[in-house]
C-alpha cells in the first residue's frame, strides 16, 4: 500500500461513530438565530462593539468596518474624479500600475507577464466585484488583478467599488462569489498589518501599506480610458 | 523513559523576568478582551459555535470521503496532491519537489504543521535557504526558538528584545526599539528575499472538499506574496483541515479572527484553487497521528481545532508562564491535549500545567471539550504509572479525604485555621512549584457548608 491508501485505510478504521449529520446553514439574509446568553449583554451595550449590519445600512457599515481595519474610503463621482483622486492621494507616485479602465496609470497590468516586474509599483489600482459589510472587506480575484501579485506587491492599493455590490455578511458573500472559478481569491480588509511586537498595530508589514476604497459605480462605455 | 519536559521549571524562568511576565499577561488578556467585544457584536455567536462544531464533527466522521473528494477536485484544477503518513515523509516530499525544481531559497509563511514536522531544520541541513516571512515567526527563527503562541509567535518578547535581536542580525540601531522602526526594517529585509525566492510555502487554515481549494488567513499578506511571486507554491495541509462546502467557510471565517484577536476577519483571507497563470501548485495532505487520534473516543474532538489561540489567551497558566514553558510545538490548553498524543513520555507533565478552570472550553469557537480532555490526559498519565512521586503522595491523601465526607469536613475546619496559621514553608516549599510567585487568597471566616446550613431556604431538603 502506498501512503495515500494507508492513510485512507487508517482513517476508515478509526472513523468515530455515530456519524454526525451535516447541519443546514440558514439561508442568506434569512432571519438570524440570536443566542440568549445573559452574560454577553454587558458587552453588547459597550459603545465600541460593532454590531452586525442591517440590510438598510450596508454601505455605511462597510465604511465603518473598513476604517476599523485600517482602511479608508472616498466617494467619487466618475472616472475623471477617480483619476483626480489618485493624483491627489499619491502625488509623488512614480509607478501607478492599473487594472481598471478608469485609470490609465503609468503601467498596464495586462502587459505584465512575470510578477517580479511589479516590485517597483508605488500604487496599484483594481476594481472589486463584491464587498462584505460586517468585515470591511473587498473581494479580489485573478480576473480583476490579472497578475495576483499586484494586490500584495504594490506599496499602496486603491480599490474601486460599486456601492451596490456590498453584502451584509460572509455567509452572503460565499453564496455569491462562485468559489473555485478563479485560482486566486482574496478578501482584503484594510492594508497589511501586524501586532507581532508587543501587540502594537502597524500597517504595511509585508503587503500594501495602505488600502483606499473609492466608491464609484462602474463607468459606461466610452467614459473610461481603455 | 524520555526526559519529560518540565513546564513548571520553564515557566519559572519566564516568571523570573518580571517585566516580561507582566507585559505578556496584559497583551494576551487584551486579546481575550477584544475577542469578547467582537463576539458581543454577533448575536448569533452561540449558534455559529454549534454549527462550526457540527460541521467539523460531520467532516471528521466522514473524513475518508472528503479527503477523496478534495483530492479529485484539486487534481482537476491542476494541483499536484501528495499524501504523507508522518513528519518524515512530509519533509522528504517537500525536499524532493524543491530538488526537482532546482530550488535554492524558500520563503514560507506561518504553518504550525510545518513546525510540527520540524521541516525548516530538515531543509536547511540539505542546503535550502529557508526564510520565515511572518514577522513574529522571523523573530523566533532569528532567536532559534519555537513559536510561543500559534497566532502571535513572539508575544513573550519585549520590544527591547526585538531591537537587540534585529541589531545583531539585521544591523538596525540597537537603541531604537520603536515597533514601527523594527517592522519597517523587517519589511526592507524581507522584500528582496521574496523577490529572489525560488519557491513559496504556506500552510492552510481550511481545505474545501467541494471545490478542491484551500484558504490561508494572515494579517501581513506574507502568505500571498510567497504564493503569488515565486513560480512554485507548496502548501502543507493536515487532514483534519477539511470542510465539506464553500459556504461552510462563512461560519469559520466569521469566527476565526474574532476568536483570535477580536477583528471581524484577518486582513488577508486568501483562497487558492489550482495554480495561478504561469505557476505550479503542490498540496501535501499530512496524517502524522491524526488518523490514530480519530479512533480515540476521548480525544478525537481535538481534531476540530481551527488554531485561533483563544484558549491560550484566556488561560491563567499560559498567560503567566508563557508559551515556551510547554516545551512543545503547541502550547496553551490546546497544546496540553495535543502534545501528549505525539509523545506521552516527553509531554507527561503538561496535563498538570493547568488549573482546570474550564475557561478554554467556554471560548473555543468549535466547542472542543478542552478542560475535560486535560483531565482525561491526567488519567492516561496516572494509568501509565507516570505520575511524579510528589503528586502521587498528595493525590492519594486527597483521594482519601474526598471519599470520606467526615474526613473531608474535619479537614475543611483544619484548613480554615491552617490557611491563616500555616508556616509559610508548608505552602511555599520546593515540592510545590505552584506555590512560588503567588500568595494564597485570604480565607473567609466560615466554610460554604456552615454558610449553607445557616442560610438555606427552610423548605429545602436537609
Amino acid at each position: 500500500m502506498n501512503s495515500r491508501e494507508r492513510i485512507l485505510a487508517s482513517v476508515r478504521k478509526n472513523l468515530p461513530r455515530p456519524a454526525v449529520p451535516l447541519p443546514a446553514l440558514s439561508e442568506p439574509n434569512g432571519k438570524r438565530v440570536v443566542s440568549a446568553l445573559g452574560y454577553k449583554e454587558h458587552f453588547t451595550n459597550l459603545p465600541e462593539v460593532q454590531h452586525s449590519p442591517e440590510d438598510t445600512e450596508l454601505l455605511s457599515s462597510f465604511q465603518k468596518q473598513l476604517e476599523a481595519m485600517g482602511g479608508r474610503w472616498f466617494t467619487v463621482a466618475d472616472a475623471a474624479s477617480v483619476r483626480a483622486k489618485v493624483s491627489e492621494l499619491f502625488p509623488d507616485a512614480r509607478v501607478v500600475c492599473s487594472a481598471v479602465p478608469e485609470v490609465p496609470g503609468t503601467r498596464r497590468v495586462e502587459r505584465i507577464s512575470d510578477p517580479h516586474e511589479l516590485d517597483d509599483v508605488d500604487v496599484g489600482v483594481v476594481r472589486s466585484p463584491l464587498a462584505v459589510a460586517e468585515a470591511g472587506a473587498v473581494w479580489l480575484t485573478q480576473s480583476e488583478l490579472v497578475v495576483n501579485a499586484l494586490g500584495v506587491l504594490a506599496q499602496h492599493l486603491i480599490v474601486l467599488l460599486d456601492p451596490s455590490v456590498v453584502v451584509a455578511t460572509l455567509h452572503d458573500a460565499y453564496e455569491q462569489i462562485g468559489l473555485g472559478a478563479s485560482p486566486y481569491g482574496l478578501f482584503m480588509a484594510g492594508p497589511s498589518a501586524t501586532g507581532d511586537i508587543e501587540g502594537v498595530i502597524i500597517h504595511g508589514a509585508q503587503g500594501a501599506r495602505s488600502l483606499t476604497v473609492l466608491i464609484v459605480p462602474p463607468q459606461a462605455n466610452g467614459e473610461g480610458v481603455a | 523513559m524520555t526526559q519529560a519536559v518540565n513546564p513548571e521549571e520553564l515557566a519559572e524562568r519566564f516568571i523570573g523576568l518580571e517585566q516580561h511576565e507582566a507585559t505578556h499577561d496584559r497583551l494576551v488578556w487584551g486579546m481575550r478582551q477584544n475577542r469578547d467585544k467582537s463576539v458581543a457584536g454577533v448575536p448569533e455567536w452561540e449558534h455559529l459555535r454549534e454549527l462550526a462544531s457540527q460541521i467539523k464533527e460531520h467532516t471528521l466522521t466522514h473524513l475518508d470521503h472528503y479527503l477523496e473528494q478534495f483530492e479529485q477536485n484539486a487534481t482537476k484544477l491542476g494541483t499536484h496532491v501528495h499524501w504523507a503518513l508522518d513528519a518524515e515523509e512530509h519533509n522528504s516530499i517537500v525536499y524532493s519537489i524543491l530538488r526537482d525544481h532546482g530550488v535554492k531559497s524558500l520563503i514560507k509563511s506561518k504553518s504550525m504543521l510545518q513546525e510540527e514536522c520540524a521541516m525548516t531544520p530538515y531543509l536547511q541541513r540539505r542546503g535550502i535557504d529557508v526564510t520565515e516571512s511572518d514577522l513574529g515567526e522571523r523573530i523566533q527563527q532569528l532567536s532559534k526558538e519555537p513559536p510561543s503562541h500559534i497566532v502571535v509567535p513572539a508575544i513573550h518578547k519585549l520590544r527591547s528584545d526585538v531591537a537587540e535581536l534585529f541589531a545583531r542580525n539585521l544591523g538596525t540601531d540597537p537603541g531604537n526599539s520603536d515597533p514601527h522602526y523594527l517592522t519597517e526594517a523587517m519589511r526592507q529585509n524581507a522584500r528582496p528575499r521574496f523577490m529572489s525566492a525560488d519557491a513559496g510555502m504556506t500552510g492552510a487554515n481550511f481545505a474545501v472538499a467541494e471545490t478542491g481549494g484551500f484558504v490561508v488567513c494572515t494579517n501581513e499578506g506574507n502568505a500571498d506574496i510567497g504564493a503569488c511571486v515565486p513560480p512554485l507554491h507548496i502548501a502543507s495541509i493536515g487532514i483534519e483541515k477539511l470542510i465539506p462546502r464553500a459556504r461552510d467557510l462563512g461560519v469559520f471565517i466569521r469566527m476565526l479572527s474574532r476568536s483570535a484577536l477580536g477583528s471581524p476577519i484577518t486582513q488577508y483571507t486568501s483562497h487558492f484553487h489550482g495554480p495561478r497563470s504561469g505557476g505550479e501548485l503542490h498540496v501535501i495532505l499530512v496524517d502524522n497521528i491524526r488518523s490514530d487520534r480519530l479512533g480515540s473516543a476521548d480525544f478525537w474532538h481535538a481534531l476540530k481545532c481551527i488554531r485561533c489561540g483563544a484558549c491560550m489567551n484566556t488561560c491563567p497558566v499560559y498567560r503567566r508562564g508563557g508559551g515556551l514553558s510547554y516545551g512543545a510545538t503547541y502550547s496553551g490548553p490546546i497544546g496540553v491535549i495535543l502534545d501528549p498524543g505525539f509523545n506521552l513520555d516527553k509531554y507527561r507533565e503538561l496535563p498538570f500545567h493547568s488549573s482546570l478552570c474550564g475557561s478554554c472550553s467556554e471560548v473555543c469557537p468549535v466547542k472542543i471539550d478542552i478542560a475535560d480532555q486535560i483531565y482525561k490526559w491526567r488519567r492516561v498519565v496516572a494509568g501509565n504509572g507516570m505520575l511524579r512521586l510528589t503528586k502521587q503522595v498528595g493525590m492519594s491523601a486527597l483521594g482519601a479525604a474526598l471519599a470520606h465526607p467526615t474526613l473531608y469536613r474535619g479537614g475543611e475546619a483544619v484548613a480554615q485555621t491552617a490557611l491563616s496559621h500555616t508556616p509559610r514553608f508548608l505552602l511555599y516549599n520546593p515540592f510545590n512549584p505552584w506555590g512560588k510567585h503567588r500568595e494564597m487568597p485570604t480565607a473567609p471566616g466560615h466554610t460554604f457548608r456552615t454558610w449553607y446550613l445557616k442560610n438555606r431556604r427552610t423548605n429545602e431538603l436537609t
